[in-house]
């Protein structure tokens, strides 16, 4: 489980985090939304531990990440970027053997590369192995990075079993609908095999439709936190994003849909 | 949990065999590193071989089998042995550690900037070093009696050293705020601080008179020429040393090129790596240009060529460049020093004819691509 305590960063005299305390249970994935500026990124590189708060502080299965060594803490959580470019031509696989860097002596070559190859498999991506990243497209690119973090955070025979993190850093914002919906439902499966999800969305319904809890941002203080339902109402959505809004139910799933009044 | 997910997600692209592939990549980079090490040794009995006495590679070896008390293996001549030892095989020896030094530097940069255009030069060793050592030509030069050429020969290499190593620190310190160095302000500081250090160079070059100009020339340009074995030992470990242990950085640097927070995220410790990669970048290109002078272009082609010919994996890129470097470096020593003889030309001069085409020939072939 990953907790935060209390965050607080300040930056010129205003809190740009503000004592934000979240519990997030393996197991679920959580939807982090709110309007530009709410501190969602920031929020999420507090929790992983690239960026230490003012205050407060975040910890992994009870131990604070700055007392985690970097090689183990990477090995149990991993964070996949809005996009990632590249002006080297590595190959796909290459991209996602970089995943095991923090295995280097805890592995083998051996072991790096076959589990490489189930992440790309299990991302559906095999077929991109020998293609050129920076000649991929933006949906590509994502999927190899979906299974470079996979790749980062496989359970090696020794850790398996410990509480594994995945950190979405607004992961759909380049990808069409199609692809957002292809990474949407493959962060749904890793939460369901036991992965703590965290995604920062753009798009709350995208939010309603994947996630267990949704946790609204605004102004660096948590404005609303608990299942889809109890959080995606007209008052909270309208409130926070300073638009009136409708909320529907999606004809076929049945999760709240904002759209504008 | 692998389990479902394979269950559940049918396999793409099953007419390739994803392992084999990674099989034959292995065997291909194999191959191109041993191919690149017999280019080293050949180059080196060249290098060794070919001047005015020529010395067959049969006859190289059974010096040095004399030398090393294991008795010669051919009939070699006394002047041989004597040229060998103590002009050629240094001088080879200069060339594979300058060579190694400069293009392991040059793809260390190139991975901590994230950028393929950078060389060592970047971030101030070099020009720091000629600016330091044309202060000692100049002024020393303009000592009454011959004054300054007293000890000149030690005082060369040590300010050349130190000026290379003063104007990065500086660089680096200016980057550095807060326990936090900032490549891209370490690539400007470094471009200003080169500018300023090149005025410096130049107003010196405007004082000299004619004697100081052309040893200052020749520096600028740079030679192997006039290599000791005393001289090489003290440089070796200070080039060699850190080559080596910037192979060790393979894997942070791979994971750099995505950037400092992916690498981060990655768990590597970011800002040690950019610290390592200056410190040793800065040692070895340092004492490189302190016994040689400025040798363009090594450090920003090498690295390119390996990456056309093995790909940009740091784990080979770095052990490939190292020995790419010296075969390159030794092969234009030779044409340096035979191609006008009995005259010598600068070897800097060489390595920019050769390097600048060439590397205007990759721009125009990858144009388009926007790819390394």
């Amino acid at each position: 489980m990953l907790s935060a305590d209390d965050l607080t960063v300040i930056r010129r005299q205003r809190a740009i985090v503000d004592r934000v305390s979240l519990d997030l249970p393996t197991g679920t994935l959580t939807g982090l939304i709110g309007p530009n500026g709410a501190g969602k990124s920031t929020l999420l590189h507090l929790l992983s531990g690239a960026m230490a708060p003012d205050d407060g502080r975040v910890s992994l299965d009870g131990r604070p990440l700055a007392e985690w060594p970097r090689a183990a803490l990477a090995r149990r959580r991993a964070v996949l970027p809005q996009a990632s470019t590249l002006s080297f031509p590595f190959r796909a696989l290459d991209v996602v053997l970089m995943g095991r860097a923090a295995h280097a002596g805890v592995s083998t070559g051996d072991r790096d590369a076959t589990v490489a190859l189930e992440a790309l498999r299990a991302m559906d991506a095999m077929h991109l192995v020998d293609r050129v990243y920076p000649t991929m497209s933006g949906g590509e690119r994502q999927r190899v990075q979906l299974a470079r973090v996979l790749a980062q955070i496989w359970p090696e025979d020794a850790e398996a079993g410990a509480g594994r993190v995945l950190l979405l850093d607004e992961p759909t914002n380049t990808l069409d609908l199609m692809h957002q919906h292809v990474l949407m439902r493959f962060a749904r499966r890793l939460a369901d095999e036991g992965v703590c999800v965290l995604a920062v969305l753009h798009d709350p319904n995208l939010a309603a439709q994947y996630a267990d809890r949704v946790v609204v941002l605004d102004k660096g203080r948590v404005a609303a936190d608990g299942p889809v339902a109890a959080v995606m109402t007209e008052a909270t959505i309208g409130d926070v994003f300073g638009l009136p809004v409708t909320v529907a139910r999606h004809p076929t799933r049945g999760t709240p849909q904002i759209m504008p009044a | 949990m692998t389990g479902t997910l394979n269950a559940s997600l049918a396999i793409d692209g099953a007419d390739t065999d994803p392992a084999a592939w990674m099989r034959r990549r292995e065997a291909r980079t194999r191959l191109a590193l041993v191919g690149m090490a017999a280019l080293l040794a050949a180059s080196v009995l060249l290098s060794v071989g070919i001047g005015a006495l020529a010395i067959p590679p049969l006859d190289a070896l059974s010096v040095l089998s004399a030398r090393i008390g294991l008795g010669a293996l051919t009939d070699h001549t006394p002047v041989q042995e004597t040229v060998l030892w103590s002009l050629r095989l240094p001088r080879a020896l200069l060339g594979i550690l300058v060579g190694a030094a400069l293009a392991v530097a040059g793809a260390a940069m190139q991975g901590l900037f994230r950028n393929p255009l950078a060389d060592p030069g970047l971030i101030g060793v070099s020009t720091g070093a000629a600016l330091a050592a044309a202060v000692v030509i100049v002024v020393g030069g303009a000592l009454p009696f011959g004054l300054g050429m007293v000890g000149r020969d030690l005082l060369l290499p040590l300010a050349a050293f130190g000026g290379g190593l003063a104007v990065t620190a500086l660089v680096y310190r200016i980057a550095s705020h807060d326990g936090r160095t900032e490549v891209a302000t370490m690539l400007l500081a470094g471009i200003a601080l080169n500018a300023v250090a090149g005025a410096a160079i130049g107003v010196l070059v405007f004082i000299s008179d004619d004697q100081a100009l052309r040893d200052l020339n020749f520096w600028l340009l740079g030679s192997l020429g006039g290599v000791t074995w005393d001289r090489l030992l003290w440089a070796a470990p200070l080039m060699l040393g850190p080559a080596l242990l910037a192979l060790v950085l393979a894997r942070p640097l791979n994971a750099l090129l995505f950037g400092e927070t992916e690498a981060l995220h990655l768990g590597v410790d970011v800002e040690r790596t950019k610290r390592l990669v200056v410190v040793l970048s800065s040692l070895a290109v340092g004492a490189s240009v302190a016994l040689t002078g400025v040798i363009g272009f090594v450090g920003l082609v090498v690295p390119h060529l390996v990456r056309l010919t093995i790909g940009p994996d740091h784990r080979v890129l770095l052990p490939a460049s190292l020995m790419l470097g010296a075969s390159l470096l030794l092969l234009a020593d030779l044409l340096a020093r035979t191609l006008v003889l009995p005259a010598e030309l600068p070897i800097g001069i060489l390595t920019s004819c050769v390097g600048g085409p060439f590397f205007l020939w990759l721009l125009l072939r990858r144009r388009g691509l926007g790819l390394w």
